[in-house]
């Protein structure tokens, strides 16, 4: 069999940085340039750049749609602001999950995550009740500030014609995290980027390059994710890259990028959630607003009446033993969970994990073990997230 | 590079160093290449004997966790300490203070290839 992975436009780069590639969700991406613990070093302590052109973006023109999809009441969410929310199925289960941007023109732009894109459309594209707007150019045309508008791209290969758009593939998207992102995107644009807070967005230029500037991220730190067209992508990167060198700039892999989420406590879609995970046992309730109407509801509701068998918690270990994806979580001898995601901490200096258990375990400094290579390695529970960032904006 | 000449290595990417009756082993600049990040080292207490080709330890990235196997067979006289705090030193120098374990009691693997025959195996699995 052989799969075909997908590149992104940043990829000549990558090559050209001497990046270790690999494949994740169908995709060629960067693992690390360097060192993965040097990568993530930069985000935390100054300055680091992701290509995260992977990511799926769906444009959701029609907001009863959305509203229907989408696990979190939209009615409130501005233009210009970004909500999480989760996509479940009518067993609620997690679909996937997702960053909500309230477009100005109408409507919402939906970033997911890179292996779901196509299924997600599919998804949506099957609970649209009628096919609207598939006429005539389905494209909005660019106009005016505060508006998210389609970047310039050499050629429409935008699927979709109705109330959904998959415009993933012809968006990039780079992140800019670290204590150092914001003073760096700031001299590369005439936006003031002081007014735009956390979880909020506008377009603007950037290296002379027009963006959707997003206060954003999946590190824990402070910094923004800039969406441009795929042709600008380059032009884009190389400038942050070459503007940033005072800032101790490092291109960072997904390997940092997932020893940064995980110290933030984010969870993975694939990972610590799917489909057979409910979002009160993800300990992402918070993104249920069970007052609307949206696909699962019900059935979240019941899950919650029956109540929780398994909380996804987070473990510290207390040897050196790295906890890893599936390994068994052991209360004395008896298997009571299961590791989710499980690494070293870089910045607080023990390893850590995310591991789905029975609530009665569940309290912070519940005494468990971690089986690894058949011995049990002494852990206990601890409070999510691991890592705060010390000042946050 | 340091001089690898001396040096005999095995398929799984361990290198010996053989002196004698007594040998020091540890992972090839590619293996730490291809590992990334190590993070943790599990390895054999001091006295344990070794068949070549036997699983000595473990050793863990920030990717993942892998297997060490000993290149030769013989005893175990020495691990090195210093990777308990210090395991990035086998990213940093994985012919010197990236060693892994010292052996005595050496006995001879015949199957261990040359510097040139190593080099020639990488580059073919680079490229498959």
């Amino acid at each position: 069999m052989v799969v075909t992975a997908e590149r992104t436009p940043l990829y000549d780069e990558h090559v050209r940085l001497g990046a270790q590639m690999t494949n994740f969700g169908g995709w060629v991406m960067p693992l690390q340039y360097s060192s993965i613990r040097e990568e993530h070093r930069a985000v935390r302590e100054a300055v680091g750049l992701f290509d995260l052109s992977h990511m799926g973006e769906l444009r959701v023109k029609d907001e009863g749609l959305a509203q229907h999809v989408v696990t979190r009441d939209l009615a409130h969410l501005r233009p210009g602001r970004v909500q999480y929310a989760l996509l479940c199925n009518e067993q609620g289960g997690i679909i996937d999950d997702v960053l909500v941007y309230a477009v100005a023109d109408g409507g919402y732009l939906l970033v997911v995550n890179a292996g779901n894109q196509d299924g997600d459309f599919d998804w949506i594209q099957a609970h649209a009740s009628s096919p609207s707007g598939g006429g005539q150019g389905s494209i909005p045309s660019p106009s005016g500030g505060g508006q998210i508008r389609e970047p310039r791209c050499g050629k429409a290969s935008v699927s979709g014609g109705g109330s959904v758009l998959n415009v993933g593939r012809e968006w990039a998207l780079i992140g800019v995290q670290g204590p150092r992102a914001a003073g760096l995107v700031q001299r590369l644009t005439t936006s003031e980027l002081g007014g735009v807070k956390y979880y909020a967005f506008i377009e603007g230029s950037v290296a002379g390059v027009a963006c959707v500037i997003s206060r954003t991220g999946y590190t824990g730190e402070d910094g923004f994710e800039l969406f441009c067209g795929n042709v600008d992508a380059a032009k884009l990167w190389r400038t942050l890259l070459e503007e940033g060198r005072s800032d101790s700039i490092r291109p960072a892999g997904l390997g940092a990028r997932d020893t940064l989420r995980l110290e933030a406590g984010m969870r993975l879609y694939g990972n610590d959630m799917d489909l057979n995970t409910n979002p009160f046992e993800a300990g992402l309730d918070w993104t249920l607003s069970l007052d609307k109407d949206f696909i699962g509801r019900d059935a979240v509701l019941r899950a919650r009446e029956r109540g929780l068998e398994r909380r996804l918690v987070g473990l510290k270990m207390l040897d050196r033993s790295i906890p890893r994806h599936g390994y068994p979580v052991l209360d004395g001898g008896r298997r009571v969970g299961a590791v989710t995601s499980g690494n070293v901490s870089f910045t607080l200096g023990h390893n850590i994990a995310m591991a789905y258990l029975p609530p009665q375990l569940a309290a912070p400094g519940t005494p468990l073990g971690v089986e690894v290579r058949g011995t049990a390695a002494p852990a206990e529970v601890v409070p999510m997230p691991f890592y705060k960032r010390p000042h946050p904006k | 590079m340091p001089d690898l000449s001396g040096l005999r290595f095995a398929e799984t990417h361990e290198w010996v160093a053989k002196d004698g009756e007594t040998a020091t082993v540890g992972i090839t600049e590619y293996a730490q290449s291809q590992l990334g990040d190590v993070i943790y080292l599990e390895l054999p207490t001091v006295g344990q004997r070794l068949e070549a080709g036997a699983r000595l330890g473990v050793i863990e990235s920030v990717k993942a966790a892998s297997d060490l196997y000993s290149p030769v067979g013989g005893e175990v006289s020495e691990v090195n300490q210093d990777l308990k705090d210090h395991p990035e030193y086998v990213n940093q120098d994985p012919y010197g203070k990236g060693w892994v374990i010292k052996l005595r009691a050496v006995k001879d693997n015949p199957k261990l290839l040359d510097q040139k025959a190593y080099d020639e195996f990488v580059q073919g699995q680079s490229h498959s």
